[in-house]
């Protein structure tokens, strides 16, 4: 088995992929990513070594810094095993973005509506709904996918412009707080709508939940019938046919639970971080989540390691802005990052050999 | 609605088409190879920004195109590189170039915020052609690059379906075992397209920075790489169907821009989600159509070739 790259050089699979690999191969696709896009840093003058200092320093130089690096991480977490449950069947849910969305929007709903029910009443009614409506965004497009194979890599992420623009409607228009100072943004949540935080941290329970998440997530794949025909499924829809398993019906229920998973991630972020709903409530964590979920490789205990270090660059990221860098410079490295990570891979099945010396 | 407002709706409908033409055009010669790339927002985006500083530092407008054209064949080439030799998954890399490029763009673009574009592409209506009632203001009175769109979707309709060289990106996107057991070098010509492709995007970004909006601003593309990509489905892999889209789309973002002189009173966000909500909708109907016909996606789209699987 070979493929020629080069004269005199063959790349060879490797029987299995070692241990050590699996664990090195990513820590130096990350590395690599920094120094690649640490080469667009120099060719724009500025120094690489002090971005990432300034970059690390910020997301985990500190208490502070480390505290908010674990509050950045929630969301990653929720939407990263979201579309990893969605990725483990092959459906590429790049939606969890405008999921997330819908999920905020129906949290904030009910936080608008009952203000004055008590908390114990009120979380759950908004844990519920953030969940429902997440679910239900991942839901239509994967009714056409499952019925008429419509690729839902395309129909998903056009329902992430559809979600942001409504939540911008709704902002900017009939939900627009007449108090905000023509802000865009809703008026702030009762104090019952608030998830509570730990400490005087903003750390807050949707680590737990996230953390839960994981477990049955964990449990789900590895013990159940149902995580076995979610495998079984994504390797090869013919052979799930063949043994009797209904594919149509676990393409919806794997999209409705993997949106309304993502959804879950906005109602915790609106209900214990922004404490109101407004534009741009999410940066872009539906998209790196899904980078999450490949560095991880659908791991859901990776998922949570990398949600750390990617959530530590967001907060990293904040912190270089303050010295005039654009905010999605953090895109550029997490672009770099997941380049290596791709080619990593094949470092991982394949090794490269000298033509002739076997 | 009066007929000037139509026309106005419709000229204005061929620009704001445009981008998404060349865009969709690239990914069309992509896809016929067999390769998706889903980087086409993160390459206009580079694309625009390349155009637009170069135009500034040069003052040389089509320095500024072929500049953009280049990034954005370069940024096709980590896509071909890793999807093509390292056989990466091509969902994932195309959104890694998408995220790097977004990222990338802004990062090189900050101090192009606010900077006039020192020139951009002006109207040159077609003397004869455009004073053609009606026709002439909705077709011959645009600039230069709409203009080369048209013979550019004539030369690849013309080459995919007419040449040799048409046969071969087709066989290779279609059936690459066959093409490789026929000579023809599978890699190369993925190479080429996906490469030539990102060529396309690059061009339609520096159309957004140069000639829509001259200007630079960050994330400028505003998703519609994504659109083009709906409209490569939509398009059915043909060029003339994906110049028909592209004008029909651009109409839908022209009329959000003229109802307003209609008096419809339709709040903005709205209009906006127009063209996402219609190509969703297409993209069901048209799935559903050609499960009934034999046309359409070519048969090894997304498919890593390996020799040795053959």
């Amino acid at each position: 088995m070979q493929v020629n790259i080069m004269k005199n050089w063959q790349i060879e699979k490797r029987g299995s992929v070692s241990k050590l690999m699996q664990f090195v191969v990513p820590l130096l696709s990350l590395l690599l990513g920094l120094i690649f896009a640490g080469i667009f840093f120099m060719l724009t003058g500025k120094n690489p070594v002090t971005v990432y200092t300034l970059l690390f320093q910020g997301a985990f130089g500190s208490t502070y810094g480390l505290s908010e690096t674990v509050v950045k991480a929630i969301p990653l977490i929720l939407a990263a095993l979201a579309v990893s449950l969605a990725f483990r069947m092959q459906l590429w849910n790049i939606g969890a973005e405008g999921q997330f969305y819908m999920g905020a929007f129906g949290a904030t709903w009910i936080a608008l509506s009952f203000p004055q029910w008590p908390a114990y009443l009120l979380l759950p009614a908004m844990f519920v709904t953030g969940f429902l409506f997440g679910g239900i965004w991942g839901l239509i497009p994967a009714i056409p996918r499952a019925y008429f194979k419509v690729n839902e890599t395309i129909s998903t992420l056009l329902m992430n412009y559809i979600a942001i623009l409504w939540v911008d409607y709704l902002v900017f228009g009939p939900w627009k707080d007449p108090h905000g100072y023509n802000f865009p943004n809703t008026a702030p949540f009762s104090p019952n709508a608030i998830l509570p935080a730990f400490g005087r941290t903003r750390i807050h329970w949707g680590l737990i939940i996230g953390l839960v998440i994981a477990v049955i997530f964990y449990i789900i794949l590895k013990y159940t019938k149902w995580g076995y025909e979610i495998r079984v499924c994504g390797e090869s829809p013919k052979a799930a046919a063949y043994a009797g398993m209904n594919f149509v019906r676990n393409i919806l229920l794997v999209m409705f639970i993997s949106g309304g998973i993502a959804g879950i991630a906005g109602m915790t972020e609106v209900s214990a971080i922004t404490q109101r709903l407004q534009q741009g409530v999410s940066p872009g964590y539906g998209f790196t989540a899904i980078i999450v979920a490949w560095l991880a490789r659908l791991n859901p205990w990776a998922i949570i390691a990398v949600s750390f270090l990617l959530g530590g660059l967001l907060v990293g990221g904040f912190s270089i802005q303050t010295s005039g860098f654009p905010a999605a410079t953090v895109s550029m490295l997490q672009g770099a990052i997941l380049f290596f990570v791709l080619g990593g891979e094949i470092l991982g099945q394949y090794r490269l050999t000298r033509k002739g010396k076997e | 609605m009066q007929d000037s407002i139509i026309v106005a709706v419709l000229a204005t409908g061929i620009v704001a088409g445009t981008p998404l033409l060349f865009a969709s055009l690239g990914e069309l010669l992509s896809e016929r190879a067999g390769v998706m790339n889903l980087g086409v927002e993160g390459m206009m985006l580079i694309g625009a920004v390349t155009g637009f500083a170069v135009d500034v530092y040069t003052q040389n407008i089509w320095a500024g195109i072929l500049a953009a054209m280049l990034a954005g064949g370069l940024m096709a080439l980590i896509h071909a590189f890793l999807s093509i030799t390292l056989k990466a998954n091509q969902v994932v890399s195309g959104l890694a170039l998408t995220i790097f490029g977004t990222g990338l763009s802004a990062y090189l673009g900050k101090p192009l915020i606010g900077v006039p574009a020192p020139v951009t592409f002006k109207v040159v209506a077609i003397p004869g052609l455009s004073e053609i009632p009606w026709l002439g203001t909705i077709l011959f009175s645009h600039d230069v690059l709409v203009y080369i769109s048209y013979g550019l979707v004539a030369l690849i309709w013309f080459v995919l379906y007419r040449t040799k060289t048409g046969l071969i990106l087709r066989s290779v996107g279609e059936n690459p075992a066959a093409a490789d057991a026929a000579g023809i070098n599978v890699f190369r010509v993925r190479y080429l397209a996906v490469v030539l492709g990102g060529m396309l995007s690059g061009a339609a970004g520096a159309y957004l920075s140069l000639a829509y909006a001259p200007s630079w601003l960050e994330n400028m593309t505003a998703g519609r790489g994504w659109i083009a990509l709906a409209l490569v489905i939509f398009a059915m892999w043909n060029p003339l169907r994906a110049l028909a889209g592209a004008y029909v789309f651009g109409s839908i973002d022209a009329l959000g821009f003229h109802m307003q002189t209609l008096g419809v009173v339709i709040p903005s966000f709205f209009l906006k989600m127009l063209p996402y909500l219609f190509t969703f909708i297409i993209l069901i109907v048209l799935t559903r159509e050609t499960k009934n016909r034999r046309v359409a996606t070519p048969e090894a789209l997304g498919v890593s070739y390996s020799r040795e699987d053959r």
